[in-house]
């Protein structure tokens, strides 16, 4: 048997089911991984004794039955777990231990799953790097000063170190495809009302969707098929039939039409991403799917519109962070003064900038040019996909435009570390799902990731192209554990 | 100037002013549950018992709506005759306070759940109708408590998401009476649909009242002045006089009225500015996007329609056409949902052979005396309808006389005790016997010699002597009618 932090989900769960393995003994073995790695800075909030304390439990009676039977996971520090400190990423909610769970996280610990800990992320998801977290850079295990992406940075390195044998993210506007593509990990991004928001700490509500990270997509399957659930408590979950994603999962994707759209094309985009597409597209093609070149008109206005809606619900939805309640509180003069000073202390030099764009947008007077217009041109972007979805039943595209960057390279740059979402932007704003899969290397040996961007619910669909498209490229990750000393 | 008694105008050496008033009612929805959270509305609770993780606005909770409170919004719509909107929007408006922990307040705003409809008003010179602008659906805020620590501003979410109606009238109101049967029409609609209890002093009714004044028969409005959160129609009266007198001196003085909000100081008689419109919030209200359009159909419409009672307007023209009843009798017997369901109570335990007339005069006259003198409800009435009726009954088949009824009905308050048995306990029972009678009144023409031959002679005042001292002598029992039929005779 290989070593236990090397296996995939589905055969540490098989493991466990057949006694090779005991929750304790892969418990153990990710904890004290996770902690030869402090280096890569992914953990946030560690709950190792309890996690070796629940795997125990879980071995006295085993229900061999669950989904993740005994199987430990770090998640994302944006979903609240009960008694374990809940941050986003943020100074506001240093101190915040949450009595509730989210329903995403209940839905992986009722599967039999175990908490190792909180794992970093931009602060409140407002990122793509990872840098804006209030609790340190996190590092990409690939490389030594190598951002691992953002928001769900902490995640994919995670992930990708093997400090977790997979993970849950939150993307907005690419916050798990991205780090995905980065740490050369799989990411899928679910329809909106997917998955529930309740119990995630709110970047942009429209936007917001939780979703699977993993070694694969078979893990990204089984791990989507649990946390993807109707749920009463969130007004926008919506009760569609789910599939049961890792049963119904098949390589065989003969006679899908695939869309690959012009407008993704873009300016300035390296070589090697323009190379990488063309292999993606002739693996598809090599599975007997079709490739059909289709047009996303609007696509160009997809990040602008996308820097007006999300920051418009960002500076509502962080109004609640206000030192009143809970989290964070400066002393001040009077109301107002403490205001001022616990979110001028309490927030970080991104969220602030978001709250003012948000604030801005809409504001009177200038509502109807910025964030009216926005709504209208989010209608066009996902009427862009409608049209094209008549004709194709999934879309390739790369998941970005190039490979993980250094820390600190695009940090003072706030619009050229936008730009890094301007393949991923576009699904959010359409609610649609897409999953982003490791797909080769650039010249530095840095991962490059395809993403396949789906219909509306058609999870499944994207997962079998995804997973006949992993056979072809059997990609593999370069980690030499630099970190470990 | 118009002789109309009604008519509320302010004049000055040479002008005459006409006031506009416009309100925004904030009516607090009956329903067990908060707007968007499970949390119990109950009035009076401990600070801060009431309070769910949605209320507290935690981080990722979201809100969901409470289709009961929707249903109460609609009914209210029905009932002030207003168009429903099958699709309407929630939006959030954004503002920073202490019993504000969102930071936003969940509210409508360009897509309200109730369109225009009207409210008509019983005026003493006839009906006026005033119109409805909308009805949308809001959370209350929490409350800020700031004279019990001499350091800190404390704060009670117990309100806060508790779901508010905000109906805004049309600038249709002239007088403060007007406002004054407005507010109490109002109440009583949704009294009887039982979506608000209307209680003013629990703050389950409040209102912003806007004031303009305007030279008389001129069609343009003034610049209005919001007054925010009155919570009495006594203060509304006077905030609306303070404040109409103010605009209308600014006027005489060649100034401009600010528009502005105001707020109504009940200690000094006076308003005072809150924030002038260039100070005015910038709520940048938008969509709340954890909230979908909520849409309803025609069929839920429809179904909430079929349960709507009788409401004021109805049941007035009914009272008024099956029991023969003045408008004036039918629309205090309207006014309140619990007055006219004692009123039919009683009606219908008097059996055949009833006597409205004479059950109207006893619950306007006789028992809402009693209900003001001890500060009751009529549902707390220490008299049952039952036992009224039977006291009706007793005067119209002349058991009792209306006099003797006071004196029964007086002994009635304490227990709810039946008439009847009262007649029977201390025999008080009218004396309708003629040779009874006849024989009483014998005695006393005997008695009285003197006086009975004065009587002949035409002294006639002294008839009433006689009837004073048959009464007397039957101890009041005696049929009054008997008495003056029987005294002519033998005279």
């Amino acid at each position: 048997m290989s070593e236990i932090t090397n296996q995939s989900l589905t055969s540490l769960a098989q493991n466990i089911k057949d006694k090779k393995l005991s929750s304790e003994e892969v418990t153990k073995a990710f904890i004290e991984r996770s902690e030869k790695s402090k280096e890569l800075n992914t953990y946030i909030s560690e709950d190792f004794s309890n996690a070796i304390d629940k795997a125990k439990k879980f071995d006295q009676n085993p229900n061999l039955n669950l989904k993740l039977p005994g199987i430990p996971i770090a998640v994302k520090d944006l979903f609240c777990t009960q008694n374990v400190r809940t941050t986003a990423g943020s100074k506001i909610l240093e101190n915040f231990i949450p009595t509730y769970e989210s329903t995403v996280t209940q839905n992986i610990w009722d599967e039999g799953a175990i908490l190792l800990g909180k794992l970093n992320c931009d602060e409140f998801a407002m990122g793509s790097s990872n840098e804006t977290s209030f609790y340190g850079n996190v590092q990409n295990p690939i490389d030594k000063g190598l951002v691992p992406g953002g928001s769900s940075g902490g995640s994919a390195a995670a992930l990708s170190g093997k400090l977790t044998p997979i993970t849950i993210g939150t993307d907005t506007g690419g916050s798990i495809r991205q780090p995905a593509s980065f740490t050369g990990t799989v990411g899928l991004k679910p329809t909106y009302g997917s998955c529930s928001r309740y119990g995630i700490v709110a970047f942009a509500s429209s936007l917001d969707q939780a979703g699977p990270m993993a070694q694969n997509v078979k893990d990204c399957a089984l791990l989507q098929e649990v946390i993807s659930t109707y749920d009463k408590k969130d007004s926008t979950s919506i009760d569609f039939k789910r599939n049961e994603y890792s049963k119904e999962l098949t390589k065989d994707i003969k006679g899908k039409k695939i869309g690959i759209p012009k407008e993704y094309r873009v300016d300035g985009m390296p070589k090697e991403i323009e190379e990488l597409w063309q292999k993606g597209i002739q693996y598809v093609k090599d599975c007997g799917a079709e490739i059909i070149d289709i047009s996303l008109p609007n696509t160009s206005y997809a990040l602008p519109t996308y820097y007006i809606v999300a920051p418009a619900e960002a500076s509502s939805n962080l109004a609640r962070y206000d030192g009143v309640k809970y989290g964070f509180r400066a002393k001040g003069e009077n109301l107002i003064d403490m205001y001022e000073k616990t979110r001028s202390e309490g927030f970080g030099a991104e969220v602030q900038r978001r709250i003012m764009i948000g604030t801005y947008v809409l504001s009177s007077g200038y509502y109807d040019a910025y964030y009216l217009k926005a709504q209208k041109v989010r209608k066009l972007i996902k009427n862009d996909f409608d049209e094209a979805y008549k004709k194709v039943d999934a879309i390739l595209t790369p998941s970005t435009p190039s490979s993980a960057f250094k820390i600190g390279e695009k940090k003072d740059d706030p619009v050229s570390m936008y730009l890094n979402d301007i393949f991923t932007v576009p699904v959010n704003l359409a609610g649609l799902p897409a999953i982003s899969i490791p797909a080769g290397h650039d010249a530095s040996g840095y991962p490059l990731g395809l993403q396949i961007i789906g219909k509306a619910f058609k999870e499944q669909e994207i997962l079998n192209i995804a997973y006949a498209m992993e056979d072809k490229i059997n990609f593999k990750n370069n980690i030499t554990d630099w970190w470990i000393k | 100037m118009s002789k109309n008694k009604s008519e509320y105008l302010i004049e000055r050496t040479n002008n005459i002013y006409e006031v506009v008033i416009g309100l925004e009612v904030h009516a607090q929805v009956t329903s067990n549950s908060k707007l968007f959270s499970s949390s119990s509305t109950k009035f009076g609770a401990e600070p801060n018992t009431q309070v769910s993780l949605v209320d507290a606005a935690f981080p990722g909770m979201l809100p969901v709506i409470n289709e009961f409170c929707v249903k109460q919004a609609i009914k209210t719509g029905i009932g002030l005759r207003a168009k429903i909107n099958k699709r309407s929007v929630f939006d959030r408006k954004n503002y920073f306070y202490a019993d504000l922990p969102q930071g936003y307040q969940i509210s409508q705003f360009k897509y309200p759940i109730v369109g225009e409809g009207t409210v008509i008003l019983d005026m003493p010179d006839g009906q006026k109708e005033i119109g409805i602008e909308r009805l949308h659906l809001e959370q209350d805020a929490g409350k800020s408590i700031h004279d019990m620590d001499p350091q800190n501003t404390l704060v009670d979410l117990n309100r806060s998401g508790v779901a508010l109606m905000e109906i805004v009238s049309k600038p249709d109101l002239r007088t403060p009476e007007e406002v004054s049967t407005y507010i109490k029409k109002l109440r009583s609609i949704m009294r009887y649909l039982g979506t608000c209890d209307g209680n003013m002093q629990e703050g389950s009714l409040r209102a912003d009242v806007n004031v303009s004044v305007r030279l008389k028969d001129s069609k343009e409005l003034g610049t209005r002045c919001e007054i925010k959160n009155v919570n009495s129609i006594k203060f509304m009266q006077m905030a609306i006089d303070y404040e109409a007198n103010r605009q209308v001196d600014l006027i005489e003085d060649g100034k401009i009225i600010d528009q502005e909000t105001r707020l109504f100081d009940t200690k000094k008689n006076e308003t005072r500015s809150m924030r002038s419109k260039e100070d005015a919030h910038d709520y940048r209200y938008f969509p709340d996007p954890d909230l979908l359009p909520l849409e309803v159909s025609d069929e839920f419409i429809n179904e909430l329609k079929s349960t709507i009672p009788e409401l004021p307007d109805d049941k007035k023209k009914r009272f008024i056409e099956e029991f023969k009843l003045s408008a004036y009798e039918a629309t205090i017997l309207v006014s309140d949902i619990e007055i006219s369901k004692y009123f039919e109570e009683v009606i219908s335990k008097m059996g055949k052979n009833q006597d409205i007339k004479l059950a109207v005069n006893w619950i306007t006259g006789e028992l809402f005396a009693v209900l003001n003198n001890k500060n009751l409800e009529i549902t707390e009435s220490p008299i049952s309808a039952e036992n009224l009726a039977k006291l009706v009954n007793l005067i119209k088949n002349g058991t009792i006389s209306g006099k003797i009824a006071k004196t029964i009905f007086e002994l009635m308050i304490d227990g709810d005790r039946d008439p009847q048995k009262i007649v029977e306990e201390k025999g008080l029972k009218q004396e309708s016997d003629p040779k009874a009678l006849e024989a009483l009144i014998d005695k006393i023409i005997n008695d009285n010699r003197e006086k009975a031959i004065e009587y002949k002679q035409g002294k006639e005042k002294l008839f009433g002597f006689f009837v004073g001292q048959a009464m007397k002598a039957s101890g009041g029992k005696a049929n009054p009618q008997l008495i003056n039929e029987i005294l002519k005779k033998k005279l």
